[in-house]
């Protein structure tokens, strides 16, 4: 039997649950000094005095750097460049050297013995700045822009001339983000006599973070470990290349001593990439049956202060993504990505589609009222069909042509609607109340459809090798975020050589990271190739020894036998063994060891897909929106270990409903953010998370790749923004849109009393 | 050593080890477990008592160990996430966290279990624990992976175990 799609439990956990874990701030190295970086208390202004006199004569301090103490010059890249957009005027600095343009931008930083003297030394360095005008309104017409982008094919202009029906609508996506428990944390450990750097706390992407790091310290990139750790919570933010990336492996070298930061949660919240802040004008046409002719989205992006690395990615993958799993024969998504004085921006989880998906789902929900359609048989008039798959749409994201390929979406959608059906989702929606109380609280049911993508490319490299314990070992390029990648690549290990136990998973030195739902499926096939070629290797290895044809062997449990006689047989270890250097069962030029490496290239993304559904109630007078119950229904192609795919989901609706209800990075009036805490920064608790149903597919295995597999990371929260406002605007029988997100008490009261309004007139 | 700190010895057990220190009066307790005593298990996820990540049991009690001094703690028993297993044996409740998937990134996790464990422990009252209790129990922490299912599942799961293993004519599941 193979273990691919079993739920096994999670070689992660033991280590984890005994508080075994080896997290950033976990680890120290003897001598070590600590950092705190000073930030900018101010939005926007001209730095007229930064003096850390006071700050480096403050007792246990070793030393305080500004702009002035660093290499000239320096930037840091964007990583997913978009061609066409040129960013290198809106780069963010290392340090801040003469203007300053958000709360948190970095000054300065103190090092010292312990983190408590260097936070009083931090508040020693005198900064006096003179304030400038700040930008925060993206939708002003004056706003600086930063890159304009437009994505479409077709003839939009006729499609809407033609059409019977146009429907418009608005919809803003409040400023949230990733937020991980765990904040961020580098140490860097400097061996000055090796002329080497140990660095502890980057994930992610760590080969390109490695390699950016050599070249901005000019540094050759092997001279450079990056040691992989435990990582409390990725989510997009985590392991991208900061300032700080650069700051603290900079310090250790230039004070020759172990050098540790470890984030605290206030800098976090203005310093780690925002997210999710945009604001949709959409607009479809329809025939006179409810088909659509033509789609169109105007997206502001409210970028914050700089590019960071993820450049316009984001709006990008919104105007890209945007027309879902819908024929649509003429679309223009255009984008205007806009600087504004706050905390710069970049991916978290379902980037642009969790927006795009919001914006499109809701623009349907409206369509159906207006056009007087039920909503679901809008959808399935709309949807592509199996027999249109693949589909491809004239229009490339992230440098790749789209071509969504594979699926059947009208099943999905049905199958969807069932199990709600089953699950009583839409028969709760009419109970009959009686008080007054129970009148104030209206029930409502949203549903949305969605497009994923996953296994963004273009290559992963997997090395498998077999030491002569028979312990296998594992060097994938997928990096540990929490998500069970150790889990995942050992069951595809297992499948192919017949053994579950791993000596162990390391850092790939080609890897390319962990991101864009790719592990399991760029680096999972790789790993996949890897072990098929080492279990080949084995069976070849082992007809020599045993003086039998290769294809009366068989390899099961680690062990290759000789079909029909049990007896013969040798393990993994004895093959490994006989493997070795001076094996006189290796031919002259074969290399020794029982390993290989296998490099395995992807051409085109792989789009999983789905439906969520719930079920809300809405109280009128407070505005409180509770979500009773939620369902994702989602196609993955092939799931690895069904357990972990439905923690995935899981996790993700969480998360989209912080998104959809409580998560919002305000500012005031002159810029200073309001969520610098999670007093502020509302996180759902399990209070407001409900129990979430889940119904994973396996229908449409993926077919640009060995395992058929299809990402997951993702597909939980892209649709929880659609499917909440489309639940509540059906609470409060709103005819047209909610208009913004998050739906905190405030505005869903106010949505309330304008439908009350509306009612009695 | 800066000369200026203001030192105060502290003695305290942790998991059963006695231990003597000598801390600043403002040094929390979280602090000194992780990084005076190495006890790294106890995790701070925001170190302004919302998270609930660096719960350790107190004298019996679940406390937040960014919001305890150090010097508090003079005296005490302290127990973190360390304590529950016996050697590679996992306890029934991190059994059940494993086998519930109520943990994804783990940060978060000994916080949960910590307050579990010191709520587990309170004397039996006479229903078993309902899902219902045991998510306001859950809802005191944060969690940012798991959408929370699993740890309450996990936790309803031992409460059940726990009370047909102490009463095995107590109701089952």
């Amino acid at each position: 039997m193979s273990v691919i799609g079993t739920r096994l439990p999670r070689r992660e956990d033991p280590r984890l649950l005994r508080g075994r874990g080896r997290f950033g701030d976990d680890i120290s190295a003897p001598g070590q000094l600590w950092a705190r970086v000073v930030r900018s208390p101010s939005a926007h202004g001209q730095v007229r005095e930064l003096d850390i006199t006071q700050a480096a004569q403050a007792p246990g301090i070793a030393a305080v750097i500004t702009a002035g103490d660093l290499p000239g010059g320096l930037a840091i890249p964007v990583r997913l460049a978009i061609p066409g957009t040129d960013l290198s005027r809106y780069l963010q600095p290392i340090l801040a050297a003469g203007t300053v343009r958000y709360v948190g931008e970095p000054l300065a930083v103190v090092v010292g013995d312990d983190p408590y003297v260097c936070e009083d030394a931090a508040d020693l360095v005198e900064i006096d700045i003179a304030e400038r005008p700040v930008v925060l309104d993206a939708q002003n017409a004056d706003s600086p822009v930063a890159a304009e982008l437009i994505r479409g094919y077709g003839d939009v202009e006729t499609a809407f001339a033609q059409a019977r029906h146009v429907v418009r609508i608005e919809l803003a996506i409040g400023r949230h983000s990733g937020v991980p428990l765990e904040p961020r944390c580098l140490l860097a450990v400097p061996d000055p006599d090796r002329g080497t750097l140990a660095i502890f706390g980057m994930t992610k992407v760590p080969v390109w973070n490695r390699d950016l790091l050599a070249g901005l310290l000019g540094m050759d990139e092997t001279l450079i470990h990056v040691h992989a750790v435990d990582a409390g919570g990725g989510f997009g933010v985590r392991g991208e290349f900061y300032p700080e990336d650069f700051l603290i492996p900079w310090l250790a070298i230039r004070l020759g001593r172990p050098v540790k930061w470890a984030e605290d949660r206030t800098e976090h919240l203005m310093a780690v990439n925002h997210s999710r802040q945009q604001y949709h004008r959409v607009a479809a046409a329809f025939d006179a049956g409810g088909r659509i002719l033509g789609l169109t989205a105007d997206i502001i992006q409210d970028n914050g202060a700089y590019c960071r690395t993820h450049g316009v990615a984001v709006p990008e993958l919104t105007a890209a993504m945007l027309p879902g799993p819908y024929r649509v024969p003429a679309y223009r998504g255009q984008v205007r990505v806009v600087l504004t004085n706050k905390t710069p921006c970049g991916t978290y989880r379902a980037p642009g589609r969790f927006e795009g998906t919001a914006a499109r789902e809701h623009l349907l929900d409206v369509a159906a009222t207006r056009l007087g359609i039920d909503p679901v048989a809008l959808r399935e008039r709309n949807l592509l069909t199996a027999a249109e798959m693949p589909h491809q749409r004239p229009i490339s994201t992230l440098g790749t042509d789209l071509i969504l390929d594979t699926g059947d979406y009208p099943a999905l959608l049905a199958a969807a609607v069932k199990e709600a059906d089953r699950l009583g989702y839409r028969a709760t929606t009419t109970t009959t109340t009686t008080t007054a109380a129970e009148r104030a609280c209206r029930r409502g049911f949203g549903l949305a459809m969605f497009v994923e993508k996953s296994g963004l490319g273009p290559q992963e490299t997997a090395d498998v090798t077999v030491s002569k314990s028979g312990a296998v070992h594992v060097f994938s390029g997928g990096t540990s975020l929490g998500q069970g990648i150790e889990t995942v690549m050992a069951q595809i290990t297992a499948d192919a050589l017949g053994v579950v136990t791993l000596g162990d998973t390391d850092a790939q030195p080609f890897g390319a990271g962990s991101w864009a739902s790719r592990s399991t499926v760029v680096g999972g096939s790789a790993v996949h190739q890897a072990a098929t070629a080492v279990r080949q290797r084995a069976i070849e290895l082992a007809a020599r020894i045993l003086e039998a044809a290769e294809e009366d062997l068989d390899l099961a449990g680690g062990t290759v036998s000789v079909r029909g006689d049990a007896a013969v047989r040798l393990t993994l270890a004895d093959i490994a063994r006989a493997a070795g250097p001076a094996s006189r069962h290796l031919r002259p030029g074969e290399p020794a060891g029982l390993s290989a490496r296998r490099r395995f290239e992807v051409s085109h993304m792989t789009y999983p897909y789905g439906a969520h559904a719930a079920l809300v109630e809405v109280d009128t007078g407070t505005g409180r929106v509770r979500v009773l119950r939620y369902l994702v229904v989602y196609e993955v192609g092939r799931a690895i270990n069904p357990m972990l795919v439905e923690g995935q989901l899981r996790g993700g609706v969480a998360q989209g409903l912080g998104g959809a209800l409580l998560e919002e990075f305000s500012y005031d009036d002159a810029g200073q953010p309001q969520a610098i805490s999670f007093i502020e920064y509302r996180m759902p608790t399990a209070a407001e998370v409900p129990p979430v149903d889940v119904l994973v597919c396996q229908d449409a295995p993926a077919p640009g790749n060995p395992l058929g597999v299809m990402g997951a990371g993702e597909g939980g929260i892209n649709a929880v923004g659609a499917t909440v406002a489309n639940a509540v605007r059906d609470a409060l029988g709103l005819p047209g849109g909610v208009g913004q997100l998050p739906l905190t008490p405030a505005r869903v009261r106010a949505l309330g009393q304008e439908s009350s309004r509306e009612g009695s007139r | 050593m800066n000369p200026a700190k203001d030192l105060h010895a502290v003695a305290l057990t942790v998991n059963g080890h006695r231990h003597e220190v000598a801390v600043e009066a403002r040094r929390t307790l979280a602090d000194m477990l992780r990084h005076d005593l190495g006890y790294t298990g106890t995790h701070l996820g925001c170190e302004h008592g919302i998270c609930g990540a660096c719960t350790v049991i107190l004298d019996g009690a679940p406390v937040r160990a960014c919001l305890v001094f150090g010097v508090q703690a003079d005296g005490a028993e302290v127990r973190t996430v360390e304590s529950l297993a016996d050697g590679d044996q996992l306890s029934d409740l991190q059994q059940s966290f494993s086998d519930h998937h109520g943990l994804q990134c783990g940060f978060c996790t000994p916080g949960f279990l910590m307050l579990a464990e010191a709520y587990l422990a309170e004397p039996d009252t006479s229903s078993p624990l309902s899902e219902g209790q045991a998510r306001d129990l859950v809802a005191s922490n944060l969690c940012r992976c798991t959408g929370y299912q699993g740890i309450i599942d996990a936790i309803v799961a031992t409460a059940q175990a726990r009370r047909a293993g102490r009463d095995p004519a107590a109701d089952g599941p």
